[in-house]
């Protein structure tokens, strides 16, 4: 690779200066094309550069005009009114938005102490031949396309749950008074518990590579130094690696939450898609990426397309917050680890 | 010397405890892996034949294939790739040759790792306002742009990360020789950053392959045959999510079919890249 890129140097240099050089009659000439094809290559690598930005300027522009006669018609009364009637153009987003941070939090509930278990086999205990296999295959898990979890989701695991595991909840916590509210119902299969689940397995791979990564960062001598006092392998996780890989290991817990909150086909699949705030995760429900997915094309009048594209904006608005303070975090453990 | 015995227990009790747990969570994240795949390729490859891939979607009842969303998606990514990539790798470009020092840079980089992440169905929700409404109809073309947005980010993180590999010297030997900045990238640079930036490429198809919420009120669906990208344009991800949740059994198969389909299509360019990635490495 060292000498290939060197061979290329020189038989570049040999083509773009001698035989240009001899083939064009004036070399000032070719001199001032290259300086012109200069500055139009910077320039054009500048607006590149640029229209990142405007992509994101132009998403949140737009969502915002496209918002705007819906914010007008309710106002704040958007954010926290349940009712979601097409027929007498009643909108409010509180069903969605309390859907999508319920089925988030049941994912994040379960992914996050699974994703780090895991990470910690990956980096402590797992033999080296097996590393890199493992590894590969729980980041698979991050390619398959959310909506082979949505089918997967429908006909497989809602129907397991179904018959397992919802009927289980409802029988042990039927008669524990606050317990019983939140496990009632009849077991539906599809709900946000479902929902959340699905959501756990797919978040679950980012969570694990950004810690494996973290973890991996960690200086041999800090873990040797605390092996050589005799710690156990959990101790010197909980005590060396955990400590100081927090900010990345939070950083990269935020940055499944910002997947979770807008996952979209895996959940509508199996959310039910009902406009209700309902205490039972066992009941259907609907979140913000869904509400869109099922009605945006069927949706009849100027209010209710603008409510949906409401129901964006604040989407948008909430996995923007968590995924910047992500970033960040991930950058300052970036730079701790590059000190 | 008197040791704790107990407390040597109770840490090593702890210590078995935490290491058990671990080994058991890895075994429940691969087995869902399995699973998933398992599910998939049974229910899956006994609705393979060849009129998966020669025939149109059917009405309910009818048997048919898939050939008419195979194409669909096929031109979707074509062109989403073919927008998206060259305005990814000018803008790595800038970022990782001409303003690699500069405020900009690491702004574009933020903003660039969140689009990253960002929803994908508001993408779509992007594109409808500014190509659907104004022209009045659903059209391949804002399915294509829509996928391309997707694009973006990923090239523009991979062509960045792998031009900042190329080591330096390269780059001051060409500027040695007289060359002007814009041949040093494009024919030193790119050279040395070829295999990593056509995996950037290669991990965006996988990811716009399977792709669903953007093209949903975008690129819309198409019963029939249709290569229009002025009109709706059928693709696979949206023909699976349609025919998945209809209550006919014959739909409900394609479905199946159409996700495998696309999960080989997807595992076999996310392993292409690694590949391409590994060879990188040795040589």
């Amino acid at each position: 690779m060292q000498s290939g890129g060197r061979e290329s140097v020189v038989d570049v240099a040999l083509r773009g200066g001698v035989i240009e050089a001899t083939l064009t009659p004036s070399r000032a000439k070719v001199l001032d094309r290259l300086r012109v094809g200069d500055k139009v290559f910077r320039l054009l690598t500048r607006a590149a550069a640029l229209a990142v930005l405007g992509i994101l300027g132009g998403v949140m522009f737009s969502l915002v005009v496209g918002a705007w006669p819906a914010l007008q018609a309710f106002g704040f009364n958007f954010l926290i009114e349940e009712r979601w009637n097409p027929v007498t153009e009643r909108f409010g987003a509180l069903a969605p938005i309390y859907g999508t941070l319920v089925t988030s939090f049941i994912a994040m509930l379960m992914a996050v102490p699974i994703g780090l278990l895991i990470a910690i086999f990956l980096t402590e205990l797992c033999p080296l031949f097996l590393r890199r296999p493992i590894g590969i295959a729980i980041e698979l898990l991050a390619g398959i396309p959310s909506i082979i979890y949505g089918i997967w989701g429908l006909f497989v695991f809602a129907p397991f749950l179904q018959e397992t595991l919802q009927p289980f909840l409802i029988s042990v916590f039927g008669n524990i008074p606050v317990l019983s509210s939140l496990f009632a119902g009849p077991p539906y299969g599809i709900g946000m518990l479902t929902a959340g689940l699905i959501l756990a397995i797919m978040v679950l791979p980012f969570i694990t590579s950004i810690s494996r990564d973290v973890f991996e960062a960690v200086p041999p001598v800090l873990k040797e130094a605390a092996y050589g006092m005799g710690c156990t392998t959990w101790e010197v996780v909980r005590y060396v690696v955990i400590p100081y890989t927090r900010v990345g290991v939070i950083g990269g817990v935020m940055l499944g939450l910002g997947r979770a909150l807008g996952e979209t086909m895996a959940v509508t699949f199996v959310i039910g898609n009902a406009h209700k705030v309902s205490a039972s995760i066992l009941h259907p429900g609907t979140t913000i990426s869904a509400t869109i997915a099922n009605e945006f094309t069927e949706a009849v009048g100027d209010l209710y397309t603008s409510s949906l594209i409401a129901l964006g904006l604040i989407l948008f608005v909430i996995t923007f917050i968590v995924l910047a303070i992500a970033r960040y975090l991930l950058l300052r453990i970036e730079r701790r680890i590059g000190a | 010397m008197a040791f704790n015995t107990a407390l040597y227990a109770r840490r090593r009790r702890r210590n078995g405890l935490a290491m058990g747990l671990s080994v058991a969570a890895t075994v429940f994240g691969l087995g869902w892996l399995v699973l998933i795949l398992g599910v998939l390729l049974w229910e899956g490859f006994s609705g393979l034949s060849l009129a998966v891939f020669t025939e149109m979607t059917p009405p309910p009842g009818a048997a048919g294939g898939l050939l008419n969303p195979i194409i669909g998606s096929l031109i979707l990514t074509a062109l989403a790739v073919l927008f998206g990539t060259p305005i990814g790798i000018l803008a790595g470009t800038y970022m990782a040759e001409y303003g690699r020092y500069e405020k900009l840079t690491s702004i574009v980089r933020f903003i660039n790792d969140i689009l990253l992440s960002a929803p994908s169905i508001v993408v779509g929700l992007f594109i409808y306002e500014v190509m659907v409404a104004p022209l009045g109809h659903f059209s391949g073309l804002a399915g294509a742009v829509a996928l391309a947005v997707i694009v973006i980010p990923v090239v523009v993180r991979t062509t960045e990360d792998m031009l900042l590999l190329v080591p330096n010297p390269l780059r001051e030997a060409a500027t040695a020789l007289g060359m002007p900045r814009s041949v040093v990238v494009t024919r030193v640079a790119y050279r040395a950053a070829k295999a990593g930036m056509i995996t950037g490429v290669l991990l965006a198809v996988a990811r716009i392959s399977g792709e669903t919420a953007p093209l949903l009120f975008t690129a819309l669906n198409n019963q029939f045959w249709s290569l229009n990208l002025n009109a709706p344009i059928a693709s696979l991800p949206v023909v699976i999510f349609q025919f998945a949740l209809s209550p006919y059994a014959d739909w409900q198969k394609l479905a199946w079919t159409g996700a495998l389909i696309i999960t080989l299509a997807v595992l076999a360019l996310s392993i292409m890249a690694r590949v391409l990635a590994a060879q990188r490495k040795m040589s």
